[in-house]
């Protein structure tokens, strides 16, 4: 290995919790292994970063309906498949806790401690309505794509989830 | 074998056991020997990757039934 810190950028494109997950897992393990570590949060990705305290985020109708529909906060976060009313993502938080896995909540926690930047998508706050205060703080400031681009090209490993 | 720290990932999915491994290194100084216990089988593989990765040395790592034992020297 180089002397050189590597380094990982993950695109967390998706709000999933089943892929919220491996973005976790590998983020903070990444750390952990002495890497540098950035996530960009955009679009349904950008969900799971709202307070959980907050039901409704949105400027109008339409983006206040979409966010009903995603139910911000890690814990709105549902299945990819067969989430079926939100039991899919009961059950899959259920075999978590079964398994000793941790939930991508406390994960994100640990990512935090240890130094992973966490960066927000500019563009999808303004498009979605989504408010600075409205999520979780200790947060990078948002960014936009060419940001995340400069990120990735300078990455060893850049993932797309 | 003689260690100065002990860390119990027993019973902790990945990928606690490579976290629990790293907060423990980053408290240890040069040279200091950690033995970790683990359940997950996945730490059979991921222990030394991430020695490798992170230049720490494995010197030795044991199974007895489900629980994997590793002695690692901080860097």
């Amino acid at each position: 290995m180089s002397d050189e810190a590597q380094s990982m950028t993950i695109i967390a494109f998706s709000g999933d919790l089943d892929k919220l997950w491996p973005t976790m897992i590998l983020s903070s393990t990444a750390a952990a292994t002495g890497m540098e570590v950035t996530v960009f949060y955009t679009f349904w990705g950008l969900f799971p970063l709202v307070k959980d305290d907050v039901r409704i985020t949105g400027k109008d109708s339409m983006t206040k309906m979409l966010s009903g529909m995603n139910a911000p906060g890690f814990q709105g976060a549902k299945l990819s498949k067969m989430n079926m009313g939100g039991m899919g993502r009961r059950m899959m938080r259920k075999v978590a806790k079964k398994g000793n896995l941790m939930p991508p909540e406390e994960l994100f926690a640990i990512c935090e401690d240890m130094g992973v930047n966490m960066w927000p998508c500019q563009m999808t706050m303004d498009l979605l309505g989504i408010k600075s205060e409205q999520m979780r703080p200790n947060l990078g400031t948002p960014v936009g794509a060419a940001t995340a681009l400069q990120k990735m090209a300078k990455s060893d490993i850049s993932l797309f989830i | 074998m003689e260690f100065d720290r002990a860390v119990d990932a027993k019973g902790q999915s990945c990928p606690m056991p490579v976290l629990l491994t790293a907060k423990a290194a980053k408290e240890m100084t040069s040279g200091e020997v950690m033995f970790l216990e683990a359940t997950d089988a996945g730490a059979r593989s991921d222990i030394p990757a991430w020695a490798e990765q992170t230049g720490n040395e494995l010197i030795e790592s044991s199974e007895e039934g489900d629980v994997l034992s590793f002695y690692i020297r901080k860097k």
